[in-house]
């Protein structure tokens, strides 16, 4: 608490609730290892798109219907009558895509660069509590424009519960709300795609506390030794996210203004119609991969267990990969099986975009067993048997220059 | 590491498309879709209004003869350049049925500006018994609505050809080259000549459903002219920003580098 306090009223105030100090040391003096890459960007562009989507969200359900019977003409009257209800509900639409867009590469940026390890499982865990929440978020608010993929999307997947024995329709029926996807799953799906955010907001809280306690990582995988190994969060990061959040922009806008209905399916344009089953039902393309390990096992019980193991084995992954080694530039097998598990997910997401049949049957069977085979043979057996390069003594050390590392660790920061 | 930052880009990129391309099939006899330069494609695409206004003369005098428009009011009908008389004199042609009065009694009125396009059938039901037991799609959002968009509604509207030797047509069934299955319920709507222009463009079958394609590109999407008109001041608004924020960014830096 310095520079800011001076201020009689922020004094004032600090002195009976240190709010001041507190956004002092956690948003401008929070010491951040000096070589973070672009990579550690996705983060605050996470941050970013959850209020973006919060904000347009709100302003969406001002206008917004959440009846059967009016809520698909209520989405075309806010594209057409409400001023720049076409923006926001396009930055929205999208947004949902972005939004996945950059937490995949968030978690894949955790995955190479081992942050899921001590002393950070906790908020690895919180990660992965953050992401099943989007998924559920994300699902429910793709079923309030009630058009043909909201609903069928809604009857399949809520279909999968129905996969449990003895209680399984029980709970079908519970989460609808009735017979069948209707008025009353609509009504619920809004309250809860309204609610979830917010819990959301609450568990990144949680997320950043957990981030802010045992220091981010870095791209060496080092812990920090020092004040030499790190710089203020800002004027560095926060000038470097800002770039980062330019450049986002530019893609993310692009689609808006440009391609506003590219991630989305024609098929939604349609009234939803309970009588009228469209021929290919496919989920948003985020849930792809999860989708195709459902459908790879035969069987329905099997196949919803397996998809979702493959997201709760991340749970154990600290443990799995138990080398004390963190970041895979140190780990020369580790990063290779990266690149195969990150081209085994586009796999699945393929597979899980087309029709279960033929050649695709098979490779998604495949595609979903490496998957497992990844996390539950490979990383431990790696883990046990590779020889990882030495690593540098010190984020100041090798950043100054001087050793093998250095060179290695240059042009990374350039990037 | 930024060849990596590029890769990743361009698999995310690869797997959009695949979920963008990989459509269901439709038996070996592919549907035949044409491609065409629309002028309101890429980011400076705009409406072009003489064709807008051609195209819902056709909608006007064939196409609303069997399917409805749910999402159109005739005020919005201003946008593409018709004048308020223009507007209300053509709402006044419909007949609506109000009220009810204050004796409880509903009545008929001219129709208004404000008045949703004219339905040719009151209910579902009515459309299908008057259409062979086939239901006409609404055709606000049929743009958006269909795998193609634009060409495949150009390719169906132009795509009315004998059925090849051999294939067998089902009863009030027609053949068309670019509808899945190829049997589709609609007999040919347009023809040369269907209409008569109002501005003395000759009216081709494919003159037509290019206008007719133009006008149901902007009743299903009305923002799109201001959409890329703000679309390129706001990406170059950012593209400089960003450019700044880089300079400033190299500057913040350059005492850690």
């Amino acid at each position: 608490m310095s520079e800011t306090a001076k201020h009689p009223v922020v004094k004032w105030i600090d002195q009976r609730l240190p709010i001041f100090s507190l956004l002092e040391h956690e948003m401008r003096e929070y010491p951040t290892p000096k070589n973070l890459n672009y990579w550690w960007n996705f983060g605050s562009l996470a941050g970013f798109m959850l209020i973006l989507m919060i904000v347009t969200g709100i302003i969406l359900a001002m206008q917004y219907q959440p009846n059967a019977l009016l809520a698909f003409d209520s989405v075309e009257r806010i594209m057409r009558d409400v001023n720049y209800g076409w923006l926001l509900r396009y930055l929205h639409m999208n947004g949902a895509s972005f939004f996945f867009i950059v937490v995949y590469i968030h978690i894949f940026r955790g995955l190479y660069y081992g942050s899921y390890k001590r002393p950070r499982e906790l908020l690895w865990w919180l990660g992965i509590v953050i992401l099943l929440l989007m998924m559920a978020t994300a699902f429910m608010g793709y079923v309030l424009p009630w058009g043909q993929m909201s609903f069928w999307g809604a009857t399949v997947i809520t279909n999968l519960f129905s996969a449990f024995p003895v209680v399984g329709q029980a709970i079908v029926h519970w989460l609808w709300g009735g017979f069948a996807v209707d008025n009353p799953t609509l009504n619920r799906f809004f309250s809860l795609h309204y609610l979830l955010p917010f819990v959301l907001l609450g568990v990144v809280f949680l997320h950043v506390w957990a981030l802010h306690t045992s220091k981010s990582n870095n791209p060496l995988g080092i812990d920090i030794k020092g004040p030499q190994d790190t710089i203020p969060f800002h004027p560095y990061y926060t000038v470097k996210d800002y770039f980062g959040l330019g450049v986002f922009l530019i893609v993310y806008l692009g689609f808006v203004f440009f391609a506003p209905n590219f991630f989305g399916e024609p098929d939604n344009y349609i009234l939803a119609n309970p009588l009228q089953t469209p021929p290919h039902i496919v989920p948003e393309w985020y849930f792809l991969p999860f989708y195709a390990i459902l459908r790879s096992i035969p069987d329905k019980l099997t196949g919803v267990l397996t998809m979702f193991a493959s997201i709760l084995i991340l749970f154990v992954l600290p443990w799995l990969d138990f080398s004390p080694v963190r970041s895979a530039r140190f780990r020369p097998v580790f990063k290779k099986v990266f690149w195969l598990i990150v081209i085994d997910v586009f796999v699945l997401g393929w597979v899980g975009a087309n029709p279960p049949e033929g050649s695709f049957i098979v490779i998604g069977r495949l595609a979903t067993a490496y998957y497992f085979l990844h996390w539950l043979v490979l990383l431990p057996l790696i883990a046990l048997f590779e020889r990882p390069n030495p690593l540098p003594a010190s984020i100041g050390e090798s950043v100054l220059g001087g050793g093998a590392a250095a060179a290695a660790a240059k042009p990374m920061e350039k990037a | 590491m930024r060849s990596t930052l590029i890769a990743a880009a361009a698999l995310v990129g690869v797997g959009a498309l695949g979920v963008w391309q990989f459509s269901p099939a439709f038996g070996a006899d592919e549907p035949s879709i044409k491609h065409l330069d629309w002028s309101f494609y890429g980011p400076f695409g705009t409406f072009d209004r003489a064709a807008l206004q051609r195209g819902f003369q056709v909608v006007n005098e064939v196409c609303s003869n069997c399917h409805s428009f749910k999402q159109l009011h005739y005020r919005d009908l201003e946008k593409i350049g018709l004048s308020e008389a223009q507007v209300a004199a053509l709402a006044a042609q419909t007949e609506v049925t109000d009220g009810p009065n204050d004796q409880g009694e509903m009545f008929k009125r001219p129709g208004k500006p404000s008045d949703p396009f004219k339905a040719p059938f009151p209910n579902e039901e009515a459309a299908r018994a008057a259409n062979n037991g086939a239901l006409p799609p609404d055709l606000s959002l049929i743009i958006k609505a269909r795998e193609g968009g634009p060409n495949y509604v150009y390719s169906i509207l132009t795509g009315f050809v004998k059925a090849p030797a051999g294939f067998h047509l089902s009863a009030g069934m027609n053949y068309n080259a670019a509808f899945p299955g190829h049997q589709i319920a609609m007999p040919q709507p347009l023809q040369n000549d269907s209409v008569t222009y109002t501005d003395g463009t000759k009216a081709s079958l494919d003159q037509e459903a290019h206008d007719v394609v133009t006008f149901l590109t902007w009743v299903a999407n009305p923002e799109l002219d201001e959409r890329h008109r703000l679309g390129v001041k706001v990406l170059i608004f950012l593209v400089i920003l960003t450019g700044l924020l880089y300079m400033v960014k190299r500057k913040v830096w350059r005492d850690v580098h």
